[in-house]
């Protein structure tokens, strides 16, 4: 190791190592040759007359000791220890792990290929893949969007048909690789925006789903909303996919109280999905698109429930 | 011939070969490592001095006994590094006074968590974690949504520098401005976002 910052590092750490070593063999070479006197006592007493002999070591026990020391040894010369020495196996924990790497790239490699080479959509049908997906989704996804793939509040529900950013597999695949990151600026576009207008903005946004809401408010929601919210929302509140979501339909990321919306516009929404192509790969990110997609939400294919599919 | 006898009589002498005898262990383990390259530089040029707010972060994580159930190393085993990311490497704690490697995992290894969940998604899950992991047995830690009150920010940080991270003396005047405002959450997310972002796994 040249990572001592001076040579004299290795030989200390050598020296003292086998001193020491060497040290203990000579104890118990000295222990050995002692002259031992039979029914000769250390000369505590305690409690009266508790006493206690002063015998060598057992032979077996003496033994015992010296291997330790043959151990050290050999092990001092096959594995790095002595200062800067490698050893004779040249052992590192870094070749360990790489060794451990390749050998289950080997193994594994060739399946993550294979499914790699194939279609999404065609991967999507395979048990098989749809078995190793879950566990990567298990691994790396549940987290956020749960075990069930059904998403909580701020983090989509995966198997559904509502799209944020698309559900076409191209769309999954570069979601996963690249991230995601969704800002809702606070009050829209209008920034001068009233505590009241805020409310009778958040009626006429729930009355898009047809949530119920105050007629009055809704009537003096809907101009707001062509000037604070429809240039990412659209004028009809469809939405935009990969800018605003749809506020027409039943799925709601944030909940659909009139609190929740009127918190949502009053402070605005900012949450990212992290980018995973580079620490996933592109094979284990293929599998886990497919297993997304094949939830039941993905677009242009035959549709399998998610009961089907568990 | 020096038999334990002399040894047992003579109380100086006893002194001085117990302290030889426990001292070799850290003569060879610790002393060493002051004057290893890879464990008192940088790894890379990624890994820099934590500014006020995530250290002021790392102080709650500390407080919380974050470390009673998080470790923060990554060993380099393939079941680790599947699942966290990278192993860790020594260059990478440089500026950890006290390191907070830990080794009890009742939860996750948290030393490479930066950056892989949203600011969002921590504040919901520190919070109250059943909100975003139902089968999560981490407890709540309800009460960081407050203001961060960290008025030692700049004594620590000159103690700090004192052991060697490189604050320099605008950073340390401009600390109590960069924590200001923020709350115990706030600077707790800042710091577990920053973990472990230094070095990349990238397959």
């Amino acid at each position: 190791m040249s990572d001592f910052v001076s040579g004299f590092w290795s030989i200390y750490i050598a020296v003292i190592t086998i001193v020491s070593i060497l040290g203990c063999a000579v104890l118990l070479w000295m222990q050995s040759s002692a002259k031992h006197v039979e029914g000769k006592t250390t000369g505590h007493v305690w409690d009266e007359n508790l006493e206690e002999f002063s015998n060598p070591l057992p032979n077996w026990w003496r033994w015992l000791f010296y291997l330790t020391v043959i151990f050290a040894l050999f092990y001092l010369v096959m594995y790095p220890g002595l200062g800067s020495f490698k050893g004779q196996y040249q052992w590192t924990s870094t070749r360990q792990y790489d060794n451990e790497m390749k050998k289950a790239d080997d193994r594994y490699g060739p399946i993550f290929q294979r499914y790699l080479k194939q279609d999404i959509r065609v991967v999507a049908t395979n048990p098989e893949a749809r078995e190793m997906g879950q566990r990567l989704f298990l691994t790396y996804c549940a987290q956020c969007h749960g075990s069930d793939a059904q998403g909580t509040k701020g983090f989509p529900n995966l198997a559904d048909k509502d799209w944020l950013f698309g559900g076409s597999p191209e769309q999954i695949k570069e979601t996963i690789t690249q991230g995601r990151s969704a800002m809702m600026p606070a009050k829209g576009v209008k920034p001068d925006l009233t505590g009241d207008e805020i409310k009778d903005l958040a009626h006429y946004v729930r009355s898009l789903s047809g949530l119920a809401a105050d007629p009055i408010r809704i009537h003096r929601g809907k101009p707001l909303f062509s000037v604070a919210c429809a240039a990412c929302h659209g004028a009809d509140g469809m939405g935009n996919v990969g800018l605003a979501p749809n506020l027409a339909d039943e799925v709601w990321l944030y909940g659909s109280s009139e609190a929740t919306i009127i918190e949502t516009i009053s402070k605005g929404r900012v949450n990212q999905m992290p980018a995973f192509g580079d620490f996933l790969g592109e094979a284990k990110v293929h599998l886990l698109t497919a297993y997304v997609y094949g939830l039941g939400g993905g677009q242009d294919v035959s549709v399998t429930t998610p009961a089907e599919t568990r | 011939m020096l038999t334990h006898d002399k040894i047992e009589k003579n109380v100086g002498l006893l002194i001085v070969l117990t302290i030889l005898t426990i001292s070799v262990a850290g003569l060879l383990e610790i002393v060493p490592l002051f004057f290893q390259k890879s464990t008192t530089s940088p790894a890379n040029e990624l890994v820099k001095p934590y500014d006020p707010l995530r250290l002021s972060g790392r102080d709650i994580y500390i407080r919380e006994g974050c470390y009673n159930c998080h470790s923060q190393m990554i060993r380099p085993f393939r079941a680790e590094t599947e699942r966290y990311g990278h192993y860790s490497v020594a260059g990478e704690f440089i500026y950890d006074h006290p390191f907070q490697w830990g080794s009890k995992r009742t939860g996750p290894d948290l030393a490479r968590v930066g950056g892989r969940y949203s600011d969002l998604w921590h504040r919901t899950h520190l919070l109250n974690p059943r909100d975003v992991v139902p089968e999560s047995n981490m407890p709540a830690y309800s009460w960081l949504d407050r203001p961060l009150n960290d008025s030692d920010i700049e004594t620590k940080m000159r103690a700090l520098r004192k052991v060697g991270v490189p604050y320099t003396d605008d950073e340390i005047a401009g600390a109590k401005k960069a924590i200001e405002g923020k709350s115990e959450l706030d600077a707790l997310i800042a710091y577990l976002q920053g973990m472990g972002t230094a070095i990349k796994q990238v397959r």
